[in-house]
């Protein structure tokens, strides 16, 4: 803690979280250059909200990653997981100096997480669509097991074209799983372009509430926004599951990569790699400016 | 309860309405002196002594007998509806809270529908997930190809770090499920129609990956597994009245294959021959084949089972005479195979 005698003020603790934003996003630009490819646009989508769940709204212990009153996070949109790994390492659940080793030969740190090698990762991902089945089971499990813990799922809006996010949708309020609260990383673009335009999920918000879950809208690169609506999520172990849909831009934080289908996975090289690097440490600019 | 005692003559003599309560009968084979599933009931049995017993199905409790769970541990009972992918994957979150969750539904939607959910949410993770499959094979008899699962041995044997297992009858399932608490890693267990024909008298002390020997002999051996084993020891019977004596390996661990027990079958017997409720192609077959072939022993060798096609409509018993793996069936090519080696070394 930076300032252990007196509680951060607001602007503080927002100035705080879009700099551990930052840091997701230049994190993942320097990691991706170790792989030689990877996923930079899903991971700025939500970097904001990793920020806010890991540093302002998880109940997380790195010292027992096992434990099992913890809050549950997992990313169900694996691909992000790069994103991930450096805020992991940032808490303590590991040393930073181990995600060097980003991709290489027998690396605990591949393109998707793995819940058996990564400290903090809760559960292994990158088959989308399975993230929700999974959370359903560790909120039953948690409500068995008379845990006041909740579990939070991380999917992305093209994820949701998968029957199977529809099976858990339903069983997590037939359930009635409230401590579950699933959160769409809405970036308006798949690999093959805008979602509206390859299978359209949308309305998120509107389905969800139909499959009987509460549901909120936020935009998902305003930090305060963000942690008032966490904050403000109602918790118990038996109420309708919780749906945070966050309105986001693929690739925000890089002009280049901001809503473009050309930058789903990618490598920046040379002088790029510099411009976007110093770009990204800018912090976000307003997108009307752009 | 009062749907194991009634008198099933009636229903199978046709002069009975039968509703879904009677679901054991509904494939129209007479079951009348099998005991009923005892799925639920041991694992309600064992759920008594062990918190982290939790059971699932996909809409089909009274078909596997997980009602006999849930009437008696209904807070850790999970119907998931028909959505089996759900299903297996609520598990593998289950089971990384501390539960060993056992998911059941037909074999053909647990482990076809479900096979990339194991893969990759119990597997590969190592989640003491156990998906279990029911009414395998072909012993939906006519309710056809949707609903067989000729194909899940062959699938499953194929995923790493997944155990594979087959129960021969009740006593031996109850074995099954016991052991299964104490295993660490995913496992996917191949159950028959839940009637099958007693094979163990009582509950066998078995060890996971160790083939069971249900019957020595020296002139061939029979590598079985799951509801074939009755059928075998049947047609080692008839054999024994020729003179041929036929050891009988209950293979009930598919995955990882009991290497051993197949080599020393191969030496000591000089005939081996595989017998599946499943389609030859890649099922326990090609197992003991690829066991005989690396360690470079040639004896005279059949796949029995399934042949690579859709099997036609018709009762169960109807079908394992078709394709000859009822008693008879199996005498016969095994005797076949004798024939044919005899003809082969003279």
């Amino acid at each position: 803690m930076s300032t252990p005698t007196a509680a951060p003020t607001r602007e503080q603790q927002l100035a705080h979280l879009r700099d551990r934003a930052r840091f997701v996003r230049t994190e993942t630009v320097r990691l991706t250059r170790i792989a030689g490819a990877g996923h930079y646009s899903a991971v700025f989508s939500c970097a904001e909200l990793l920020a806010v769940l890991y540093y302002a709204q998880l109940r997380l212990d790195p010292a027992r990653p096992d434990g099992p009153e913890r809050d549950r996070f997992v990313m169900s949109k694996g691909h992000a997981a790069i994103g991930l790994y450096p805020v992991l390492a940032d808490l303590g659940f590991f040393d930073p100096a181990e995600l060097d080793t980003y991709t290489r030969l027998g690396s605990a740190f591949g393109d998707h997480p793995d819940m058996k090698r990564i400290p903090g990762v809760d559960f292994s991902s990158g088959s989308l669509g399975h993230g929700l089945s999974i959370c359903v089971g560790m909120a039953l499990a948690g409500r068995l097991s008379g845990l006041d813990s909740r579990t939070y799922c991380l999917l992305g809006d093209a994820e949701l074209a998968e029957g199977q996010v529809w099976e858990a949708a339903m069983a997590a309020s037939h359930y009635g799983l409230g401590n579950l609260v699933a959160v769409v990383d809405a970036n308006q673009l798949g690999i093959d372009g805008f979602v509206r335009d390859v299978m359209a999920t949308e309305p998120i918000d509107e389905r969800f509430a139909a499959f009987g879950w509460d549901t909120r809208r936020v935009d998902g690169h305003d930090v305060g926004a963000l942690l008032d609506v966490f904050a403000g999520l109602p918790h118990s172990a038996t109420g309708r599951p919780q749906l945070v849909v966050a309105d986001t831009v693929k690739g925000r934080g890089s002009a280049r990569m901001e809503l473009s289908p050309d930058w789903h996975v990618g490598n920046l090289a040379g002088v790029d790699y510099d411009d976007v690097m110093a770009e990204l440490a800018a912090g976000l600019a307003p997108r009307e400016s752009r | 309860m009062s749907t194991d005692t009634q008198d099933q003559s009636e229903i199978f003599n046709g002069t009975a309405s039968v509703g879904l309560r009677d679901a054991r009968s509904v494939d129209g084979t007479d079951t009348r002196a099998i005991p009923a599933f005892v799925f639920g009931e041991e694992l309600a049995d064992l759920a008594d002594q062990d918190p982290r017993i939790v059971v699932l199905t996909a809409d089909l409790g009274r078909s596997n007998r997980a009602t006999d769970f849930a009437a008696r541990h209904p807070q850790r009972f999970v119907n998931a509806g028909i959505a089996e992918k759900n299903m297996i994957t609520m598990a593998a979150g289950m089971a990384s809270c501390g539960y060993i969750p056992f998911a059941a539904t037909f074999g053909a939607f647990a482990a076809l529908l479900g096979a990339e959910q194991i893969r990759t949410d119990c597997a590969y993770p190592n989640m003491p997930v156990r998906v279990v499959g029911h009414h395998s094979g072909m012993s939906m008899g006519f309710y056809g190809t949707s609903h067989h699962s000729l194909e899940d041995l062959a699938m499953m044997r194929s995923i790493a770090d997944l155990t594979v297992v087959c129960a021969t009858d009740a006593q031996h399932l109850r074995a099954v499920l016991r052991l299964a608490l104490e295993h660490p890693g995913a496992m996917y267990i191949r159950l028959g129609r839940g009637r099958d024909p007693e094979v163990y008298g009582e509950v066998p002390d078995l060890v996971l990956g160790r083939a069971e020997t249900v019957r020595d002999g020296a002139d061939l051996t029979i590598v079985t597994t799951g509801s074939e084993v009755h059928p075998a020891l049947q047609a080692a019977e008839a054999l024994a009245a020729d003179g041929i004596e036929a050891r009988v390996l209950d293979m009930w661990t598919v995955s990882p294959l009991d290497r051993d027990a197949v080599l020393d079958a191969a030496r000591s017997t000089g005939a081996v021959l595989t017998v599946e409720e499943a389609n030859v192609t890649g099922g326990l077959g090609s197992a003991v084949a690829e066991c005989l072939s690396d360690a470079g022993i040639a004896v005279p060798f059949r796949r029995h089972g399934v042949p690579d096609e859709h099997v036609p409509v018709g009762p169960p018993a109807a079908l394992y005479a078709h394709y000859r793996l009822d008693g008879p069936g199996i005498a016969d090519v095994a005797r076949e195979l004798l024939a044919t080696s005899r003809g082969t070394s003279s």
